[in-house]
């Protein structure tokens, strides 16, 4: 069965957050969205999913502020987070990189140390992005001690490869590289050093079952907040 | 600038008359492109040819800050992002930010809101956990790390913002000047901590909101409103949640548009000069 690269990121996803009670979604991101309504649909109720860009029917409502707030007391698992730069030691630049100017830092400087997990996000996986050291620190992959800190980065997916944070060594491992890809590409096109297992699998291939929940009641739902993506992707439109 | 304390509401004749009230210079924060920013006030500050206004995001900033800024009314800006969203980068603010014409300070979301409820409490200064490690900190000399008193542990807080103008966009005033806001709650938190509150609205009430158990939970006390307008459709090209949505073909043509400074000038002489506020 043939599938699209979204749909082997977003089953990636599903894997990711498997076993989380609560996962946000921030703005811009239908993939992870994606992820998290096909690891619901697997599991039948968990995870809460609140996903921050909805126009209508928004899961919150003490205004923008609520985010952070459930945040700082320990109420999310999983968020995610993309950079215009991220680097070997899980630190995300959102500012500007090479004199250009990014759109900013969001409640990235907050939200990596208050979510349990942080799943960085990427699709393009090149040198400009991947970096030896981000130019500017919007949120840093780890704290020294003592430094208050709930949770970290707990893995990067970018449109090559999956890679796993490694907390205790602050270096990235690489899990797999997804079908069509391969280690030397992934070494090539990443601009800071990992670790990588002798061999390096594949990324496994969304199932059949899996397929059928991503163009079932996900994409039916998908269709509502993301419809430019829905309808690329699954020729969805909203009910 | 109208003083803090006792606010009478005035009910002007509509966003020029906002306009003249917002002087050149001021710290005006604003909504995100989702919660209801006044966009015809925007309009009308770039007609009278606003300078110098320092623009705080609550705690983004979308279209209204990327108009101004590319109008030229804009010193500095302090938010945790400007962007338009899915319509993509805001571009007037990217290049004039990327030329050193206008001032970034930037920030990070949950800290905008701290700083905005340290002035609502009139406290000094408010915590916020994380931020520690973030180059943001370096930059801002009105952030520091502390002790916690009680723990020992870094903590990073921020200085109170009291912003001279909080101007937004809302769906009802009542003729005491009481404003609807609904759920959209950074709205209540930017009017608290203001010195001055300006709203645009799209209905005028004659009813007191106050009187209604329904609606008074969404409501901001006129205490805090120093001036309302009536502006239907005011907050066009953006949303009003609930009445109507964001006009998203519009929003693609002034990005599109907005890449080039003649292509922003030309955008001004069809959307923003010639248009007489309705």
């Amino acid at each position: 069965m043939s599938w699209a690269p979204a749909e082997l990121l977003a089953c990636t996803i599903a894997r990711l957050v498997a076993g989380a009670a609560h996962v946000a979604v921030g703005a811009a991101s239908p993939v992870p969205a994606a992820g998290c309504l096909l690891a619901r649909a697997h599991e039948g109720a968990r995870p809460r999913i609140s996903l921050l860009h909805r126009r209508s029917g928004n899961p919150f409502s003490e205004g923008s502020r609520e985010l952070f707030d459930l945040a700082g007391q320990g109420r999310i698992d999983v968020f995610f987070l993309g950079g215009a730069e991220i680097d070997g030691e899980a630190n995300v630049n959102l500012v500007s990189a090479g004199g250009r100017r990014f759109p900013g830092s969001y409640g990235s400087a907050f939200m990596v140390f208050a979510a349990r997990r942080t799943i960085l996000f990427r699709e393009e996986h090149t040198r400009r992005v991947l970096v030896p050291r981000v130019e500017f620190v919007s949120a840093p992959g780890w704290s020294p001690p003592g430094v208050p800190r709930r949770g970290g980065p707990q893995a990067l997916l970018t449109g090559r490869a999956l890679f796993l944070w490694q907390p205790e060594r602050r270096r990235f491992r690489l899990q797999s590289v997804h079908p069509g890809h391969s280690a030397e590409e992934v070494r090539e096109h990443t601009g800071f050093d990992y670790d990588a297992p002798e061999r390096v699998p594949h990324t496994p291939e969304p199932g059949e079952r899996e397929l059928a929940l991503l163009r079932g009641p996900v994409a039916r739902e998908m269709a509502r907040d993301y419809p430019a993506f829905a309808r690329r992707l699954w020729g969805t439109a909203a009910p | 600038m109208e003083a803090l304390p006792a606010n009478e509401t005035r009910v002007l004749p509509g966003p020029e008359a906002i306009a003249a009230k917002i002087p050149d210079g001021a710290l005006v924060a604003l909504p995100p492109d989702y919660s209801t920013p006044a966009m015809a006030v925007v309009r009308a500050l770039v007609r009278r040819r606003a300078r110098g206004l320092r623009l705080l995001g609550v705690p983004v900033l979308g279209m209204a800050a990327d108009l101004l800024v590319g109008a030229g009314c804009v010193a500095e800006v302090e938010s945790s992002a400007v962007s338009l969203g899915e319509a993509g980068m805001a571009p007037r603010f990217v290049e004039a930010v990327e030329r050193g014409a206008v001032r970034m300070r930037d920030s990070t979301c949950p800290m905008v809101h701290s700083a905005l409820q340290a002035a609502e409490k009139g406290v000094p200064f408010m915590p916020l956990g994380g931020v520690l490690g973030s180059d943001l900190l370096a930059r801002r000399e009105d952030w520091k790390t502390i002790a916690d008193p009680f723990s020992g542990a870094p903590l990073v807080v921020a200085q109170a913002i009291v912003p001279e103008v909080a101007l937004f966009h809302a769906r009802w005033a009542d003729r005491a000047g009481n404003v609807w806001v609904g759920r959209r709650r950074e709205l209540a938190t930017m009017a608290h901590a203001a010195r001055a509150c300006f709203v645009t609205v799209e209905e005028l009430r004659e009813d007191s909101m106050l009187e209604d158990e329904i609606l008074a939970p969404g409501v901001i006390s006129s205490v805090y409103v120093s001036a309302v307008a009536p502006a239907p459709r005011g907050a066009w090209p953006l949303g009003v949640p609930g009445l109507y949505g964001v006009d998203d073909m519009h929003l693609a043509y002034y990005a599109e548009a907005a890449r080039t400074p003649a292509g922003f000038a030309r955008y001004l002489e069809e959307f923003v000069l010639a248009a007489v506020p309705a």
